[in-house]
């Protein structure tokens, strides 16, 4: 350990290290009030950046919210789309299939997947498939789209379909359940391994009845999160699910599907006041779907974590 | 490895999970050592099938994009990258063959204004967003109560969880409005004159434009920013930052001299990520750029085309070529768009994986 001389100076934040600072009180005050103000500066400055945070929130939330109930009119939800007019109730059919379609393939894959690699990847040899999947994610939607287009829905003649909607809106979003599974599954404490391999359990048991437990919760909110983001896209499905104005049929293949966004993207900007009504209500319901998911997702998260702190809590 | 035994007259203790004995159990049979099924081996082998489907269709997607566009990518050349012109050409006339690949007559496309429209529009963004989302993630560690920054963190998680097309309506119909009325003709007119901000100067047009892509984009990335931000703030040592303080350092001293240090690759990791967001995003540049081809922008407030949402916005009218010229050219310019926003997002990963333990979000970060 280098030791320090009695009067070397100590090392200061000073700009100038080598110019003596001047310590007459008026100069010391000035600098003072210098630093205060700038720190003044500072905090308002994050302030300012916190309300331009808040206020896009509110700002879109409002416009949606208004033009939504301005345009609402019940019989969206019973009636389905006749050309630019009609209500969504085909639209609102067609997401729920492919949102509940999304969440049982990725519900199983991305799972899987977040399995492996939290409890069966040797250390330090799963940086490849996460790093695959990580960098899925950042993907741009389009281009899946485009190519679940050309090979799905042209190359292997699926037609638009739900088949290709669901295989391009899966891969979309497999990279948030994997992420979510691999996450809570490390966050389980090793003892809960090292004791089910004492008593003897074969580790599928164990990983079912012991690990899976407690990772459970973030598990489900990482498929909500994949879910509501399932909800919100368009580009994806452009091209794959192609467009219907009737209710969703029980085929896989070349029976094209209505969903929420459709109308938003085609609708806004046709000449009919139909249109646009339809628009504005499609996104109303569109950011109550997503929101409503977002809220369950932390609710799901604030109940366990009362739980577990109250179940660790001495008594 | 032996299964305990339980002997007959004992009770069967309860299942892990506290719900008593029910359901297939290991100890099934007591006093009797059950040969192990191997299930481990299958549901290892499974899950490592699931484990590689994510990287597996990152491959396919690149590969496929390849193949269709490997004919555009004969015929438009390297050309593609700096022309201005965006021709599909006479369908009617008999086509014509360059480069050994069919194409209408007379069709010529360069990507160069779309290029130069996605990176204005995510150059915007990003310095719109990155002060904005530090801030605020600096505030909410150091300055706001718990229950405040909770609700920041569902504000951002609701700015993240809002569907990219709603964003596109509102830039398109309420911001974008808003601004050419009553921001822009100030902003244009009070411009001075000198380099960089010369390009606020202008005519303001009707609100599609850079600056509201701009705009919106931000917003879109902030959610990424700072919460990533938040998270390595909170891991700040302590410890290190009451010494500061102890040293009478104001807080924006602190901030400087052992936050930012601190966290500032994984700062960086996250912008680069978010930079990814916003070149890749489609839709809602899509509704708020006007989305028009073959010009440069000239000024903040010129509608322009970005390469997703000329794919998205085009496709329809491109499948009408009947040499497949115009549809391949949209995946050229998709494998330029996919390999710059894999490049982001591999960037990032990098930059962060090195040198900090908080990991990236995946996607919008939420």
């Amino acid at each position: 350990m280098a030791t320090v001389p009695v009067g070397t100076a100590l090392p200061t934040a000073s700009p100038h290290p080598d110019r003596a600072l001047d310590t007459r009180p008026s100069v010391r005050r000035r600098r003072w009030s210098r630093r205060r103000a700038a720190n003044a500066v500072y905090w308002g400055a994050c302030a300012a950046a916190l309300a331009g945070v808040a206020a896009p929130v509110v700002w879109v939330l409002a416009g949606v919210v208004n033009s939504g109930l301005r345009d609402w009119h019940w019989s969206v939800l019973t009636t389905q789309t006749v050309g630019t007019g009609g209500g969504l109730l085909n639209a609102i059919a067609g997401t729920l299939v492919i949102v509940v379609g999304v969440a049982v393939i990725v519900g199983i894959v991305g799972i899987a997947g977040g399995i492996y690699l939290a409890e069966f990847c040797p250390e330090g040899r799963g940086g490849l498939l996460r790093g695959g999947s990580e960098i899925l994610s950042g993907a741009p939607s389009i281009v899946l789209g485009y190519v679940g287009y050309v090979t799905l829905v042209v190359r292997f003649h699926w037609g638009f379909s739900l088949a290709a909607a669901l295989a391009v809106l899966s891969v979309m979003v497999v990279p948030y359940v994997v992420k979510a599974t691999e996450v809570s599954l490390r966050s389980v404490p090793t003892a809960y391994r090292d004791g089910s391999e004492a008593l003897g359990m074969p580790s599928g048991y164990a990983l079912r009845r012991v690990v899976l437990r407690p990772a459970l919760p973030g598990i489900v909110t990482g498929l909500i999160v994949a879910m509501a983001i399932a909800v919100g896209e368009t580009a994806p499905l452009l091209y794959t699910a192609g467009w219907s104005n009737n209710l969703p049929t029980a085929h896989l293949f070349h029976a094209p599907i209505a969903y929420l966004t459709y109308p938003v993207w085609t609708f806004y900007n046709q000449p009919y006041a139909s249109a646009h009504r339809l628009a504005a209500v499609a996104a109303l319901l569109l950011v109550v779907l997503a929101l409503l998911m977002i809220v369950v997702s932390r609710i799901i998260v604030a109940v366990t974590q009362r739980h577990s702190e109250t179940s660790s809590a001495p008594h | 490895m032996t299964v305990p035994v339980a002997s007959p007259g004992r009770p069967v203790p309860p299942a892990p999970d506290g719900r008593g004995p029910s359901g297939p159990r290991w100890d099934a049979a007591p006093g009797v050592i059950r040969p192990r099924h191997d299930t481990e081996g299958m549901v290892r082998w499974g899950t490592r099938l699931a484990a590689l489907l994510p990287g597996a269709a990152l491959v396919g997607l690149a590969v496929a994009l390849l193949i269709e566009a490997l004919p555009a990518i004969r015929g438009n050349g390297f050309g593609f990258f700096t022309r201005t012109t965006w021709d599909p050409g006479n369908f009617y006339n008999p086509p014509v063959v360059v480069n050994g690949v069919a194409r209408p007559d007379g069709a010529s496309y360069g990507a160069f204004p779309l290029i130069v429209g996605t990176l204005a529009s995510s150059t915007i963004a990003m310095v719109i967003a990155v002060p904005v989302a530090f801030g605020t993630a600096m505030i909410v560690v150091h300055k706001l109560p718990r229950r405040l920054s909770n609700t920041v963190g569902m504000l951002l998680e609701m700015l993240a969880g809002i569907p990219s097309v709603v964003f596109g309506l509102w830039a398109a119909l309420t911001l974008g409005p808003f601004l050419a009325h009553h921001v822009s003709p100030f902003i244009s007119r009070t411009m001075p004159d000198v380099p960089v901000l010369r390009f606020f100067k202008g005519p303001v047009g009707s609100g599609e434009g850079l600056l509201t892509s701009g705009l919106v984009l931000a917003v879109m990335v902030v959610p990424i920013i700072a919460s990533t931000t938040r998270d390595l703030l909170r891991q700040v040592p302590r410890g290190t930052q009451e010494g500061a303080v102890a040293l009478g350092m104001t807080d924006l001293e602190v901030v400087r001299s052992v936050s930012i240090p601190w966290v500032r690759t994984g700062v960086i990791g996250a912008c680069v990520l978010g930079l990814g967001r916003a070149l890749g995003e489609t839709m809602a540049v899509a509704m708020a750029s006007g989305t028009v081809l073959g010009t440069v922008p000239r000024n903040v407030y010129s509608t322009f085309g970005s390469m997703a949402g000329v794919i998205v916005s085009q496709l329809d009218s491109a499948l009408t070529d009947a040499t497949g010229f115009a549809v391949e050219t949209l995946a050229y310019l998709g494998l330029v768009l996919l390999a710059m926003s894999l490049l982001a997002n591999i960037g990032a990963r990098l930059l962060v994986r090195r040198a900090s333990t908080t990991a990236l979000p995946v996607g919008r970060g939420i």
